[in-house]
Protein backbone atom coordinates (compact mmCIF):
# COMPACT_ATOMS: atom_id res chain seq x y z
CA UNK A 1 0.00 0.00 0.00
CA UNK A 2 1.40 3.72 -0.93
CA UNK A 3 2.22 5.79 2.59
CA UNK A 4 -0.39 8.37 2.87
CA UNK A 5 0.92 10.63 5.51
CA UNK A 6 -1.38 13.82 4.36
CA UNK A 7 0.03 13.42 0.72
CA UNK A 8 -1.73 15.28 -1.46
CA UNK A 9 -1.94 13.99 -5.21
CA UNK A 10 -3.75 15.49 -8.18
CA UNK A 11 -4.07 14.63 -11.90
CA UNK A 12 -5.02 17.14 -14.61
CA UNK A 13 -5.94 15.23 -17.35
CA UNK A 14 -7.57 14.12 -20.39
CA UNK A 15 -10.14 11.00 -20.12
CA UNK A 16 -9.62 10.05 -23.80
CA UNK A 17 -5.76 10.51 -24.02
CA UNK A 18 -3.56 7.78 -23.65
CA UNK A 19 -1.00 9.97 -22.42
CA UNK A 20 -3.17 11.42 -19.70
CA UNK A 21 -4.46 7.76 -19.13
CA UNK A 22 -0.47 6.51 -18.68
CA UNK A 23 -0.38 8.13 -15.50
CA UNK A 24 -3.82 6.82 -13.84
CA UNK A 25 -2.54 3.02 -14.34
CA UNK A 26 0.59 3.71 -12.47
CA UNK A 27 -0.91 5.43 -9.82
CA UNK A 28 -3.91 2.22 -9.87
CA UNK A 29 -0.92 0.23 -10.23
CA UNK A 30 0.89 1.66 -6.86
CA UNK A 31 -2.58 1.73 -5.03
CA UNK A 32 -1.79 5.07 -4.79
CA UNK A 33 -5.02 7.58 -4.08
CA UNK A 34 -5.80 10.34 -5.85
CA UNK A 35 -7.87 13.23 -6.99
CA UNK A 36 -8.49 13.68 -10.69
CA UNK A 37 -9.45 17.20 -12.59
CA UNK A 38 -10.72 16.60 -15.89
CA UNK A 39 -9.04 19.59 -18.21
CA UNK A 40 -11.08 21.48 -20.95
CA UNK A 41 -8.21 21.93 -23.42
CA UNK A 42 -10.33 24.72 -25.16
CA UNK A 43 -10.55 26.66 -21.69
CA UNK A 44 -7.55 26.04 -19.82
CA UNK A 45 -7.77 26.00 -16.06
CA UNK A 46 -5.61 28.43 -14.24
CA UNK A 47 -3.51 25.50 -12.17
CA UNK A 48 -3.32 23.35 -15.66
CA UNK A 49 -1.24 26.82 -16.69
CA UNK A 50 0.57 27.54 -13.69
CA UNK A 51 1.64 24.14 -12.81
CA UNK A 52 2.38 23.68 -16.73
CA UNK A 53 3.45 26.85 -18.15
CA UNK A 54 6.03 25.56 -20.53
CA UNK A 55 3.57 23.20 -22.46
CA UNK A 56 0.22 24.24 -21.11
CA UNK A 57 -0.81 20.52 -22.00
CA UNK A 58 -2.14 17.46 -19.74
CA UNK A 59 -1.30 15.06 -18.00
CA UNK A 60 0.22 17.43 -14.99
CA UNK A 61 0.52 15.54 -11.44
CA UNK A 62 0.81 17.52 -8.92
CA UNK A 63 2.32 15.73 -5.80
CA UNK A 64 2.21 17.89 -2.78
CA UNK A 65 1.67 20.97 -4.45
CA UNK A 66 5.02 20.03 -6.99
CA UNK A 67 4.39 19.75 -10.60
CA UNK A 68 5.66 17.26 -12.72
CA UNK A 69 4.52 17.02 -16.55
CA UNK A 70 5.29 15.32 -19.59
CA UNK A 71 3.89 11.54 -18.52
CA UNK A 72 6.80 9.03 -19.29
CA UNK A 73 8.59 11.95 -16.71
CA UNK A 74 5.79 11.71 -14.42
CA UNK A 75 6.00 7.74 -14.85
CA UNK A 76 9.42 7.76 -13.10
CA UNK A 77 8.64 9.86 -11.02
CA UNK A 78 5.60 8.02 -9.64
CA UNK A 79 8.18 4.91 -9.49
CA UNK A 80 10.76 6.53 -7.61
CA UNK A 81 8.11 7.97 -4.79
CA UNK A 82 5.96 4.51 -4.64
CA UNK A 83 8.71 2.18 -4.15
CA UNK A 84 5.67 -0.91 -4.16
CA UNK A 85 5.00 -2.96 -7.33
CA UNK A 86 8.03 -1.38 -9.06
CA UNK A 87 7.62 -0.52 -13.14
CA UNK A 88 11.07 -0.27 -13.37
CA UNK A 89 14.06 -3.11 -13.22
CA UNK A 90 16.62 -2.07 -10.05
CA UNK A 91 19.25 -3.42 -13.00
CA UNK A 92 20.69 -0.17 -14.69
CA UNK A 93 21.07 -2.01 -18.28
CA UNK A 94 17.12 -3.08 -17.92
CA UNK A 95 16.43 -0.01 -16.74
CA UNK A 96 18.31 1.63 -19.86
CA UNK A 97 16.37 -0.79 -22.80
CA UNK A 98 12.66 -0.02 -20.85
CA UNK A 99 13.83 3.70 -21.54
CA UNK A 100 14.31 3.38 -24.59
CA UNK A 101 11.54 1.46 -25.68
CA UNK A 102 9.18 3.65 -24.08
CA UNK A 103 10.98 6.74 -26.22
CA UNK A 104 10.96 4.84 -29.24
CA UNK A 105 6.84 4.10 -28.76
CA UNK A 106 6.84 7.66 -28.10
CA UNK A 107 8.98 9.02 -30.70
CA UNK A 108 8.24 6.60 -33.87
CA UNK A 109 5.74 4.03 -33.31
CA UNK A 110 2.90 6.33 -31.87
CA UNK A 111 2.61 8.91 -34.13
CA UNK A 112 3.25 6.54 -37.04
CA UNK A 113 0.31 4.18 -36.43
CA UNK A 114 -1.51 7.79 -35.20
CA UNK A 115 -1.07 9.77 -38.90
CA UNK A 116 -2.07 6.09 -40.20
CA UNK A 117 -5.26 6.33 -39.33
CA UNK A 118 -6.06 9.31 -39.87
CA UNK A 119 -4.05 10.01 -43.05
CA UNK A 120 -6.24 11.33 -45.93
CA UNK A 121 -6.49 9.22 -49.28
CA UNK A 122 -3.60 11.18 -50.85
CA UNK A 123 -0.73 10.39 -48.42
CA UNK A 124 -2.54 6.77 -47.07
CA UNK A 125 -0.81 4.21 -48.70
CA UNK A 126 2.57 5.24 -47.63
CA UNK A 127 1.13 5.94 -43.60
CA UNK A 128 0.10 2.18 -43.73
CA UNK A 129 3.47 1.09 -44.17
CA UNK A 130 4.94 3.23 -41.91
CA UNK A 131 2.86 1.86 -39.33
CA UNK A 132 3.12 -1.84 -40.32
CA UNK A 133 6.88 -1.25 -39.87
CA UNK A 134 6.30 0.79 -36.73
CA UNK A 135 4.52 -2.43 -35.56
CA UNK A 136 6.78 -5.03 -36.73
CA UNK A 137 9.56 -3.56 -34.25
CA UNK A 138 7.65 -3.86 -31.32
CA UNK A 139 6.59 -8.05 -32.84
CA UNK A 140 10.05 -8.23 -32.85
CA UNK A 141 10.68 -6.47 -29.69
CA UNK A 142 8.34 -8.64 -27.76
CA UNK A 143 9.11 -11.76 -28.74
CA UNK A 144 7.47 -14.81 -26.46
CA UNK A 145 7.78 -12.03 -23.95
CA UNK A 146 4.37 -12.15 -21.56
CA UNK A 147 4.76 -8.14 -21.33
CA UNK A 148 7.44 -5.94 -22.51
CA UNK A 149 8.86 -5.97 -18.72
CA UNK A 150 8.93 -9.53 -18.62
CA UNK A 151 6.76 -11.76 -16.59
CA UNK A 152 5.36 -8.40 -14.68
CA UNK A 153 4.08 -5.16 -16.04
CA UNK A 154 6.04 -2.63 -16.31
CA UNK A 155 6.95 0.85 -17.55
CA UNK A 156 7.11 -0.29 -21.43
CA UNK A 157 3.71 -2.11 -20.94
CA UNK A 158 1.87 1.15 -19.26
CA UNK A 159 3.84 3.41 -22.54
CA UNK A 160 2.35 1.31 -25.29
CA UNK A 161 -0.91 1.82 -23.72
CA UNK A 162 -2.10 2.84 -27.00
CA UNK A 163 -1.13 -0.11 -28.67
CA UNK A 164 -2.82 -2.13 -26.32
CA UNK A 165 -6.39 -0.30 -26.59
CA UNK A 166 -6.91 3.44 -28.59
CA UNK A 167 -5.21 1.65 -31.93
CA UNK A 168 -8.13 -0.99 -32.00
CA UNK A 169 -10.61 1.79 -31.63
CA UNK A 170 -8.44 4.39 -34.21
CA UNK A 171 -7.88 1.65 -37.29
CA UNK A 172 -12.03 0.71 -37.01
CA UNK A 173 -13.43 4.22 -37.28
CA UNK A 174 -10.32 4.75 -40.07
CA UNK A 175 -11.40 1.04 -41.72
CA UNK A 176 -7.89 0.32 -41.51
CA UNK A 177 -6.49 -3.47 -40.25
CA UNK A 178 -3.16 -2.37 -38.83
CA UNK A 179 -2.92 -4.40 -35.77
CA UNK A 180 -4.43 -7.75 -35.98
CA UNK A 181 -4.01 -11.59 -34.96
CA UNK A 182 -2.84 -12.63 -37.92
CA UNK A 183 -0.49 -9.32 -39.18
CA UNK A 184 1.19 -9.72 -35.59
CA UNK A 185 0.11 -12.36 -33.12
CA UNK A 186 3.05 -11.56 -30.75
CA UNK A 187 1.73 -7.93 -29.80
CA UNK A 188 -2.08 -9.11 -30.37
CA UNK A 189 -1.74 -11.47 -27.73
CA UNK A 190 0.71 -9.17 -25.42
CA UNK A 191 -2.82 -6.62 -26.08
CA UNK A 192 -4.51 -9.19 -24.57
CA UNK A 193 -2.77 -9.74 -21.60
CA UNK A 194 -2.11 -5.87 -21.11
CA UNK A 195 -5.89 -4.92 -21.38
CA UNK A 196 -7.03 -8.46 -19.15
CA UNK A 197 -5.07 -7.56 -16.67
CA UNK A 198 -6.90 -6.89 -13.34
CA UNK A 199 -5.88 -3.20 -12.77
CA UNK A 200 -5.73 -2.31 -16.15
CA UNK A 201 -8.85 -3.34 -17.05
CA UNK A 202 -10.65 -1.27 -14.25
CA UNK A 203 -8.16 2.07 -15.38
CA UNK A 204 -8.74 2.01 -18.85
CA UNK A 205 -11.27 4.11 -20.08
CA UNK A 206 -14.91 2.84 -21.49
CA UNK A 207 -14.26 1.63 -24.81
CA UNK A 208 -18.29 2.80 -25.99
CA UNK A 209 -17.56 6.08 -25.17
CA UNK A 210 -13.94 6.09 -26.61
CA UNK A 211 -15.44 5.01 -29.59
CA UNK A 212 -17.95 7.73 -30.01
CA UNK A 213 -14.95 10.55 -28.71
CA UNK A 214 -13.17 9.63 -31.38
CA UNK A 215 -15.91 9.11 -34.37
CA UNK A 216 -17.19 12.61 -33.33
CA UNK A 217 -13.16 13.71 -33.99
CA UNK A 218 -12.79 11.97 -37.52
CA UNK A 219 -16.78 13.23 -38.62
CA UNK A 220 -15.57 17.22 -38.44
CA UNK B 1 37.48 -8.03 -14.50
CA UNK B 2 38.01 -5.12 -16.98
CA UNK B 3 34.88 -3.46 -18.21
CA UNK B 4 34.86 -2.73 -22.27
CA UNK B 5 33.16 0.04 -23.06
CA UNK B 6 32.89 1.36 -26.45
CA UNK B 7 31.45 4.89 -27.91
CA UNK B 8 30.14 4.98 -31.35
CA UNK B 9 30.06 8.89 -32.32
CA UNK B 10 30.32 11.62 -34.30
CA UNK B 11 32.14 14.45 -34.24
CA UNK B 12 30.09 17.01 -34.44
CA UNK B 13 26.69 15.64 -32.87
CA UNK B 14 26.06 17.68 -29.60
CA UNK B 15 24.40 13.87 -28.71
CA UNK B 16 27.23 12.13 -29.04
CA UNK B 17 29.00 14.73 -27.19
CA UNK B 18 26.58 14.58 -24.42
CA UNK B 19 28.07 10.70 -23.68
CA UNK B 20 31.47 11.91 -24.27
CA UNK B 21 31.18 14.53 -21.10
CA UNK B 22 29.69 11.56 -19.12
CA UNK B 23 32.51 9.36 -19.83
CA UNK B 24 35.27 12.14 -19.11
CA UNK B 25 32.77 13.02 -15.95
CA UNK B 26 33.31 9.39 -14.66
CA UNK B 27 36.98 9.03 -15.84
CA UNK B 28 35.32 5.89 -17.63
CA UNK B 29 38.40 4.84 -19.62
CA UNK B 30 36.26 3.58 -23.23
CA UNK B 31 36.99 3.68 -26.96
CA UNK B 32 36.15 5.85 -28.93
CA UNK B 33 35.09 5.09 -32.55
CA UNK B 34 34.17 7.61 -35.13
CA UNK B 35 31.38 6.48 -37.59
CA UNK B 36 31.07 7.90 -41.28
CA UNK B 37 27.52 8.35 -40.99
CA UNK B 38 27.51 7.78 -45.21
CA UNK B 39 28.79 4.49 -44.64
CA UNK B 40 27.39 3.19 -41.06
CA UNK B 41 29.43 0.37 -39.77
CA UNK B 42 28.03 -3.40 -39.43
CA UNK B 43 28.37 -2.58 -35.59
CA UNK B 44 26.27 0.18 -35.59
CA UNK B 45 23.50 -1.19 -37.58
CA UNK B 46 23.68 -4.45 -35.25
CA UNK B 47 23.61 -2.16 -32.29
CA UNK B 48 20.84 0.56 -32.83
CA UNK B 49 18.66 -1.62 -35.57
CA UNK B 50 15.94 0.58 -34.56
CA UNK B 51 17.01 4.13 -35.11
CA UNK B 52 20.42 3.22 -36.65
CA UNK B 53 21.44 6.29 -35.43
CA UNK B 54 24.94 7.33 -33.05
CA UNK B 55 25.54 7.66 -30.26
CA UNK B 56 25.54 4.08 -29.08
CA UNK B 57 26.98 3.63 -25.83
CA UNK B 58 28.73 -0.57 -25.52
CA UNK B 59 29.35 -1.86 -22.72
CA UNK B 60 30.86 -5.79 -22.46
CA UNK B 61 28.93 -6.01 -25.58
CA UNK B 62 25.16 -4.88 -24.54
CA UNK B 63 24.51 -1.84 -26.37
CA UNK B 64 22.41 1.43 -25.11
CA UNK B 65 21.03 3.73 -27.33
CA UNK B 66 19.57 7.24 -26.94
CA UNK B 67 21.90 10.05 -25.65
CA UNK B 68 20.01 11.08 -22.91
CA UNK B 69 19.40 7.25 -21.90
CA UNK B 70 22.93 6.38 -22.08
CA UNK B 71 23.71 9.62 -19.59
CA UNK B 72 21.64 8.00 -17.17
CA UNK B 73 22.81 4.86 -17.85
CA UNK B 74 26.20 6.02 -17.08
CA UNK B 75 25.04 7.92 -13.53
CA UNK B 76 23.69 4.37 -12.24
CA UNK B 77 26.35 2.25 -13.28
CA UNK B 78 29.68 4.43 -12.34
CA UNK B 79 27.98 5.58 -9.27
CA UNK B 80 30.70 6.80 -6.95
CA UNK B 81 31.46 9.90 -7.98
CA UNK B 82 30.15 12.85 -9.81
CA UNK B 83 26.64 12.23 -9.98
CA UNK B 84 25.06 13.99 -12.59
CA UNK B 85 21.48 13.61 -11.49
CA UNK B 86 20.22 14.48 -8.18
CA UNK B 87 18.84 11.87 -5.63
CA UNK B 88 15.71 13.58 -4.59
CA UNK B 89 12.86 12.25 -6.90
CA UNK B 90 11.21 15.82 -7.79
CA UNK B 91 14.49 16.87 -8.52
CA UNK B 92 15.28 14.17 -10.77
CA UNK B 93 11.75 14.76 -12.45
CA UNK B 94 12.65 18.43 -12.91
CA UNK B 95 16.24 17.70 -14.49
CA UNK B 96 14.54 15.28 -16.82
CA UNK B 97 11.99 17.59 -17.50
CA UNK B 98 14.22 20.41 -18.90
CA UNK B 99 17.29 17.90 -20.58
CA UNK B 100 13.74 16.52 -22.28
CA UNK B 101 13.32 20.66 -22.99
CA UNK B 102 16.52 20.81 -24.57
CA UNK B 103 15.82 17.47 -27.08
CA UNK B 104 12.20 19.22 -28.14
CA UNK B 105 13.31 22.86 -28.89
CA UNK B 106 17.53 23.58 -28.88
CA UNK B 107 18.41 21.05 -31.83
CA UNK B 108 15.68 21.56 -33.68
CA UNK B 109 14.85 24.97 -33.51
CA UNK B 110 19.08 25.41 -33.81
CA UNK B 111 18.67 23.60 -37.07
CA UNK B 112 16.48 25.89 -38.44
CA UNK B 113 18.69 28.42 -37.84
CA UNK B 114 21.40 27.52 -40.72
CA UNK B 115 18.93 25.58 -43.09
CA UNK B 116 16.00 27.74 -43.49
CA UNK B 117 15.74 31.42 -44.83
CA UNK B 118 13.32 34.12 -44.93
CA UNK B 119 10.02 33.72 -42.55
CA UNK B 120 10.88 30.29 -41.36
CA UNK B 121 14.28 31.39 -40.35
CA UNK B 122 12.72 34.32 -38.49
CA UNK B 123 10.10 32.23 -36.63
CA UNK B 124 13.16 29.89 -35.58
CA UNK B 125 15.28 32.68 -34.77
CA UNK B 126 12.51 34.06 -32.12
CA UNK B 127 11.83 30.31 -31.25
CA UNK B 128 15.68 30.02 -30.26
CA UNK B 129 15.70 32.64 -28.78
CA UNK B 130 12.82 32.37 -26.18
CA UNK B 131 14.02 28.75 -25.76
CA UNK B 132 17.45 30.18 -24.13
CA UNK B 133 15.83 32.96 -21.83
CA UNK B 134 13.29 30.19 -20.66
CA UNK B 135 16.77 28.36 -19.86
CA UNK B 136 18.18 31.31 -18.09
CA UNK B 137 14.84 31.65 -16.08
CA UNK B 138 15.69 27.82 -15.03
CA UNK B 139 19.23 28.33 -14.07
CA UNK B 140 18.35 31.67 -11.90
CA UNK B 141 21.21 32.35 -10.01
CA UNK B 142 22.72 28.69 -9.74
CA UNK B 143 26.68 28.12 -11.55
CA UNK B 144 25.42 25.74 -13.04
CA UNK B 145 21.78 23.64 -13.96
CA UNK B 146 23.01 21.12 -11.12
CA UNK B 147 24.36 23.78 -9.04
CA UNK B 148 27.41 23.99 -7.22
CA UNK B 149 28.68 21.08 -9.95
CA UNK B 150 27.25 20.12 -13.28
CA UNK B 151 24.59 17.89 -13.67
CA UNK B 152 22.38 16.27 -16.17
CA UNK B 153 20.79 19.38 -17.97
CA UNK B 154 24.20 20.73 -18.10
CA UNK B 155 25.38 17.84 -20.10
CA UNK B 156 22.48 17.63 -21.83
CA UNK B 157 22.57 21.21 -22.88
CA UNK B 158 26.36 22.70 -23.14
CA UNK B 159 27.09 20.69 -26.49
CA UNK B 160 24.68 22.70 -28.85
CA UNK B 161 26.95 25.67 -27.68
CA UNK B 162 29.79 24.30 -30.12
CA UNK B 163 27.25 24.94 -32.64
CA UNK B 164 26.29 28.96 -31.72
CA UNK B 165 28.89 30.31 -33.97
CA UNK B 166 26.82 28.70 -36.84
CA UNK B 167 23.95 29.84 -35.57
CA UNK B 168 24.88 33.25 -35.14
CA UNK B 169 26.46 33.81 -38.21
CA UNK B 170 24.05 32.05 -40.64
CA UNK B 171 21.25 32.61 -38.40
CA UNK B 172 21.90 36.29 -38.05
CA UNK B 173 21.23 36.58 -34.25
CA UNK B 174 23.56 37.80 -31.29
CA UNK B 175 22.94 35.23 -27.95
CA UNK B 176 25.14 37.21 -25.76
CA UNK B 177 23.37 40.40 -26.36
CA UNK B 178 19.45 38.90 -25.96
CA UNK B 179 20.69 35.87 -23.22
CA UNK B 180 23.92 36.95 -21.38
CA UNK B 181 23.12 34.69 -18.20
CA UNK B 182 23.15 32.03 -20.86
CA UNK B 183 26.60 32.72 -22.35
CA UNK B 184 27.84 33.11 -18.94
CA UNK B 185 27.03 29.90 -18.01
CA UNK B 186 28.08 28.30 -20.86
CA UNK B 187 31.68 29.96 -20.15
CA UNK B 188 31.69 28.37 -16.85
CA UNK B 189 30.78 25.00 -18.22
CA UNK B 190 33.79 25.61 -20.82
CA UNK B 191 35.94 25.96 -17.67
CA UNK B 192 35.12 22.85 -16.33
CA UNK B 193 37.60 20.14 -17.75
CA UNK B 194 35.34 16.88 -18.75
CA UNK B 195 33.44 19.61 -21.01
CA UNK B 196 36.37 21.25 -22.25
CA UNK B 197 37.89 18.34 -23.46
CA UNK B 198 35.24 16.08 -25.16
CA UNK B 199 33.87 19.03 -27.20
CA UNK B 200 34.81 19.86 -30.37
CA UNK B 201 36.30 23.39 -31.07
CA UNK B 202 33.83 26.13 -32.24
CA UNK B 203 35.25 27.21 -35.21
CA UNK B 204 35.93 23.65 -36.26
CA UNK B 205 32.04 22.98 -35.69
CA UNK B 206 31.47 26.02 -37.74
CA UNK B 207 33.53 25.08 -40.60
CA UNK B 208 31.76 21.54 -40.66
CA UNK B 209 27.93 23.64 -41.29
CA UNK B 210 29.75 25.88 -43.77
CA UNK B 211 30.37 22.85 -45.64
CA UNK B 212 27.43 21.24 -45.59
CA UNK B 213 25.48 24.53 -46.38
CA UNK B 214 27.88 24.45 -49.91
CA UNK B 215 26.62 21.16 -50.44
CA UNK B 216 23.33 21.24 -50.04
CA UNK B 217 23.29 24.92 -51.23
CA UNK B 218 21.76 26.31 -48.15
CA UNK B 219 23.59 29.41 -48.27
Amino acid sequence: MATANQEEVRLLGKWASPFSNRIDLALKLKGVPYKYFEENLANKSDDLLKYNPVYKKVPILVHNGNPIAESLIILEYIDETWKNNPLLSEDPYERALARFWSKTLDDKILSAIWNACWSDEKGREKAVEEALEALKILEDEIKDKKFFGGETLGLVDIAANFIGYWVYILQEIAGLELLTLEKFPKVYKWSQEFINHPVIKEGLPPRDELFAFFKASASK
Amino acid sequence: MADEVILLDYWVSPFGMRVRIALAEKGIKHEYREEDLRNKSPLLLQMNPVHKKIPVLIHNGKSICESLIAVQYIDEVWNEKSPLLPSDPYQRSQARFWADYVDKKIYEVGRNLWTKKGEEQEAAKKEFIEALKLLEQELGDKTYFGGDKIGFVDVALIPFYTWFKGYETFGNINVEKECPKFIAWAKRCMQVESISKSLPDQDKVYGFIVEITKKFGLE
